[in-house]
């Protein structure tokens, strides 16, 4: 357990070693939530009204879909390790795969807490004012921990899953659409109802709805329950899918 | 429990699906010996070497690596054991140091500990001058190189090389049978697999010929080429039609056949009454044959004889 632990430390820290020096992922993950909050907000926003200043209803989306789409990039990461020859040679070194796919998670966490800290700060440029106290901002970071997290593992799961790094790739592109069907740009009863039904009922609105409303400091209720519920739900499900298709790809 | 041998395999058997991959392999390695596994794409050698470095299960059969075995004491073996594979298992966003140095950490190093051995292992290598650039501009043999290295940061005392050399252009080949040399002289063992019949000449102190998934033959280079005979034959053929019916009288006698230089090999003795004899045979009229030459056999007569085809021409790769 304590080898686990030592490995796992070391594998953090290639994997951020690996993720800083990856010039295309860390442009894509810093680029495209600056490109979405200043097209949201100054091409579409103008045509969307939500009832408050659209950069302020907008911001918790943007990060969200951003800190997703980034953290289905460890699927390719993880798919990459899985068809190289590096993994027989951590295998013979008896690296458990918990501890390599924790490697990719944490790399994950860091990397999408850095561009959300990015959007936060081009939010802020732009006029994103948030009413909440401190209480709130680490609730909504909480959150949003969990949700990178949960995503992140999940899509370690299928990085295991796919045969080939161009086939991980096709899962950070669901992640990515998954947003759009929720409350994340436009609220979800301007929809037609048969999309409503998916959208009030998936994972990604609670979540932000509960980002949204600590932020801007409005009742929340009993929503960010049900978002730690859903995360926490996703995260046990990818980690025993994770630890199962792990021993089976290496056995 | 101490034991002579390094590797010990018996009967060992390996299907993918319908397709027998290994049909009982034995195989016995001498501690601090050269040990090559030669044969041609698809002959099982990946696959053996996988089993006895622990990543595959054998359908059938048990094999035990440095006195363990490769299934119950799977934690042993791979505590002293390293693997390099035909891919290099290394980081390409990382420099080799970082390699090694992450290398060294998995191998329960302490910091220190890592960074002396890494800066070592670069020295030995060659790669001291490299050691702070990123691999992806490693050219390919200072790539498998650092992937030798990296298996070698926690001193394992049996060596498993998956075709080492595979791929690489001949002075980085040369230099890489150079390390693989001096490997030996720090009383590892070494179990490399290779298709160039050269290499395994040159390395091994023992060779097993692997075809089909048997070992079709075993002992040291000396004792192999003697298997076939200890000379061949090259008849210089005087024109295409000679070139055709001698190939006709000598039927599957033929060990070496080139057309472009009108060349037949046979095997012999190497004693003057054998050639006179078999010159008279396949050229009763003195005319056919222009030249003839007297070689030792090479291991690629002695592949042919074995194996019925020669080791370069089998292409089929049945990877996996």
């Amino acid at each position: 357990m304590s080898d686990t632990f030592a490995d796992s430390r070391t594998m953090i820290g290639r994997s951020l070693r690996l993720t800083s020096r990856n010039a295309e992922a860390l442009t894509m993950s810093l680029m495209l939530p600056i490109m979405l909050m200043l097209v949201f907000v100054y091409l579409f926003g103008g045509a969307i009204n939500t009832g408050t200043t659209y950069v302020t209803y907008v911001t918790p989306g943007i990060i969200l879909l951003c800190a997703g789409f980034g953290a289905s990039m460890t699927a390719v990461s993880v798919s990459k390790d899985m068809t190289g020859g590096i993994i027989d040679r951590f295998r013979s070194r008896d690296i458990s795969g918990a501890a390599i796919l924790a490697g990719h998670v944490a790399a994950s966490v860091a990397r999408n807490l850095a561009s959300t800290v990015l959007v936060f700060g081009v939010a802020f440029l732009i006029g994103f004012r948030p009413a909440a106290g401190l209480v709130d901002w680490l609730a909504a970071l909480g959150i949003l921990l969990a949700f990178i997290l949960a995503i992140s593992w999940l899509s370690a799961a299928a990085g295991l899953l796919a045969k080939t790094p161009e086939g991980a790739n096709g899962f950070t592109f669901v992640v990515m659409f998954v947003p759009y069907a929720s409350s994340a740009f436009v609220p979800v009863d301007t929809m037609p109802s048969w999309i409503r039904g998916f959208a009030e009922n998936q994972p990604i609105t609670p979540v932000i709805e509960s980002i949204r409303g600590l932020l801007l400091d409005t009742p929340v209720g009993s929503t960010p329950w049900v978002a730690l519920a859903w995360c926490g739900g996703i995260l046990v499900v990818s980690i025993v899918a994770s630890a199962a298709l792990f021993k089976r790809r290496t056995s | 429990m101490t034991s002579e041998w390094a590797i010990e395999a018996t009967g060992l058997e390996k299907s993918y699906g319908a397709v027998k991959v290994l049909g009982g392999v034995d195989l016995r390695v001498a501690k601090g010996s050269v040990f090559s596994l030669l044969g041609p794409n698809g002959a099982g050698k990946t696959t053996t070497v996988r089993i006895l470095a622990t990543l595959m299960r054998a359908d059938v059969g048990a094999a035990r690596v440095a006195g363990f075995d490769v299934v119950g004491e799977r934690r042993e073996v791979r505590r002293r054991i390293s693997l390099t594979g035909q891919y290099a298992a290394v980081d390409e966003e990382q420099t080799g140091d970082e390699n090694l140095r992450m290398m060294g950490r998995l191998s329960r190093l302490s910091g220190p500990q890592a960074r002396g051995r890494a800066r070592e292992l670069l020295e030995r290598f060659d790669l001291a001058d490299a050691g702070k650039r990123r691999v992806s501009t490693y050219s390919g043999g200072m790539r498998r190189r650092l992937d030798l290295a990296a298996g070698l940061v926690d001193r394992p005392s049996v060596i498993f090389l998956d075709e080492p050399t595979t791929g690489l252009d001949p002075r980085s080949r040369q230099a890489m049978w150079q390390v693989i040399t001096e490997l030996v002289g720090d009383g590892v063992t070494v179990f490399l697999t290779t298709q160039y019949l050269e290499e395994a000449d040159k390395l091994a102190d023992r060779i097993a010929v692997i075809d089909g998934g048997t070992v079709v033959a075993e002992g040291t280079p000396a004792e192999l080429k003697k298997r076939v005979a200890d000379h061949r034959v090259d008849l210089v053929l005087a024109d295409t039609q000679a070139f055709d019916i001698v190939a006709g009288i000598l039927g599957n006698r033929v060990i070496l056949r080139d057309p472009a230089r009108l060349t037949l090999g046979a095997a012999t003795d190497g004693s003057a009454a054998h050639v006179r004899a078999l010159l008279d045979e396949v050229d009763p009229a003195h005319r056919a044959i222009r030249s003839f030459g007297l070689h030792s056999a090479t291991l690629d007569d002695v592949f042919l004889a074995l194996t019925g085809h020669t080791a370069s021409t089998e292409k089929e790769t049945a990877h996996v």
